[in-house]
């Protein structure tokens, strides 16, 4: 017996409809002086160069929640495999998580295929896991590494796009690092040279951003070794007081000098035990 | 603006994409600017033309991740087809699987697409796979934001059976004009020419692209 059915159109993949329902409240509770905590943001100036033996990552160290700094020392470069690190700038807990999560699995794969992981893997699964939600995890990366390849950078969109290019910056400060870096890089430095550069771009968005601040953090990676500078500059330092303002001995003139001993009797005297068990 | 609300918006292709069949082959071209929010040059050197196999082409323009996704997708796909028919694949299969891509995700995604190349039962073909997946198949084809300051001129100056140095010249002359007028287009030039012989890549550089006053 013939039956009928009816093709209903499944929905598949992740529904986003709490994100609009979480939109609608926000705005909705501003109306009433609520304002919702802000997600702490890292702000931030990251940028990562391609020199001749290797990658160069830096960072600057300021989170921010809303208008204050949450964190003066905060690491942005997150370690994915031991010749692979990524900068993270966005929402401070989505950086940290995706990196977490994706390092793992590249562990796993390392293991798997008994090679060291390519920049090029941990690329495509920080992208597909990124474009899987929408841009709704706000993570924007900077990724750089050395494999049996050589050495590679790519910048990495919360949206899922990369671009694999031999300069790149990210993060509110990019402007800033990019000016320099359009200006000064050349293809197959010395890693001097490329440090300094990377120091200067960084320098340049903690002076000129207000998200970014503190001190430069850099991560060399070659063949075979990672340097990891924390911290490589500290372009910030706290100033220290060069007065005082406490009054010496002697600046007011003693007339006469009292002293009359209180009497005090004991009226009563209890004892209470302390549980310390 | 002045909050930078670019920063949240999505890296856009912007783009002005052609291709464009000639006698004996096709010219595939594209710019190179990946924007956000119309404001911000995320990228100045990326290229929208991509392999998706041996004598196929496709270019991209709309939202970058979604282009990206599909066109990883489609190469992915692709190969296993080409694996398991034995033979190179057809130009029309590959412009089939992208707008099933396109078709089925319609309410998800914001890509278009160009699909252009060489195969052995038609020779060479240029396919359009719109934003909701339709698919045309055409003697020449533009599209992306600055393919609007061009439909003039690619009208006007396209002409069937065209050597490969006129098809050269149209293709890179029709790019030069809409990367003038379009800001979010701009950069550099990639060029692919697909022949029977061989896929070929090309890039000519901002400073060497062929000036207003100097086309005919």
């Amino acid at each position: 017996m013939a039956t009928v059915s009816v093709c209903q159109y499944q929905p598949r993949g992740f529904s986003f409809e709490n994100c609009k329902r979480n939109a609608l409240l926000e705005a909705d509770s501003t109306k009433f002086g609520f304002n919702a905590p802000a997600a702490r943001k890292t702000g931030t100036t990251i940028c990562g160069i391609v020199f001749k033996d290797g990658v160069v990552l830096g960072a600057d160290t300021r989170a921010t929640e809303g208008m204050v700094v949450a964190d003066k020392n905060c690491s942005k470069i997150h370690y994915i495999s031991p010749n692979i690190y990524c900068c993270g700038a966005g929402t401070a807990a989505d950086t940290e998580m995706t990196t977490q999560i994706i390092s793992s699995n590249l562990e796993l794969h390392s293991l798997t295929t008994s090679r060291l992981p390519r920049v090029a893997t941990a690329n495509r699964m920080l992208k597909q896991m990124l474009f899987r939600y929408q841009g709704y995890i706000g993570a924007a990366l900077v990724l750089g590494g050395v494999d049996c390849t050589g050495p590679h950078l790519y910048s990495i969109y919360p949206h899922g796009s990369t671009d694999k290019l031999p300069y790149v910056t990210m993060g509110s400060g990019s402007l800033a690092a990019m000016a320099v870096f359009e200006d000064r890089f050349k293809p197959d430095m010395e890693e001097e040279e490329a440090k300094s550069l990377v120091r200067d771009a960084i320098a340049a968005g903690i002076f000129n951003d207000l998200g970014s601040g503190s001190n430069i953090d850099l991560c060399v990676i070659t063949k075979g070794k990672v340097d990891y500078l924390r911290p490589h500059d500290v372009a910030n330092n706290k100033g220290v007081r060069t007065g005082s303002y406490r009054y010496k001995r002697g600046t007011t003139g003693v007339l006469t000098k009292t002293v009359t001993p209180l009497n005090l009797e004991v009226v009563e005297e209890s004892i209470q035990t302390m549980d310390t068990s | 603006s002045v909050n930078g609300e670019w920063r949240s918006s999505k890296v856009s292709t912007g783009t002005t994409i052609i291709a464009v069949t000639y006698d004996g082959g096709v010219v595939i071209g594209s710019d190179s600017r990946a924007s956000m929010g119309g404001e911000y040059v995320s990228s100045r050197v990326i290229n929208k033309v991509v392999q998706v196999h041996d004598k196929i082409f496709c270019c991209m323009a709309g939202s970058l991740a979604d282009a990206q996704a599909v066109t990883n997708a489609v190469i992915h796909q692709l190969s296993f087809h080409s694996m398991q028919m034995g033979e190179p694949p057809l130009v029309q299969s590959a412009a089939s699987i992208m707008r099933s891509f396109c078709y089925n995700h319609r309410d998800e995604l914001s890509a278009g697409f160009i699909v252009a190349g060489w195969d052995s039962k038609r020779g060479p073909q240029v396919f359009q796979v719109s934003l909701g997946g339709m698919v045309l198949e055409q003697e020449f084809t533009i599209a992306g934001s600055g393919s609007t300051y061009i439909y003039g001129y690619v009208d006007a100056k396209f002409k069937p059976g065209m050597t490969r140095e006129e098809c050269l010249t149209f293709t890179t002359n029709a790019l030069s004009l809409a990367m003038d007028r379009d800001n979010v287009s701009g950069g550099v030039v990639h060029l692919a020419i697909v022949t029977e012989k061989e896929a070929e890549k090309q890039l000519i550089p901002g400073n060497k692209l062929p000036v207003i006053q100097s086309l005919e």
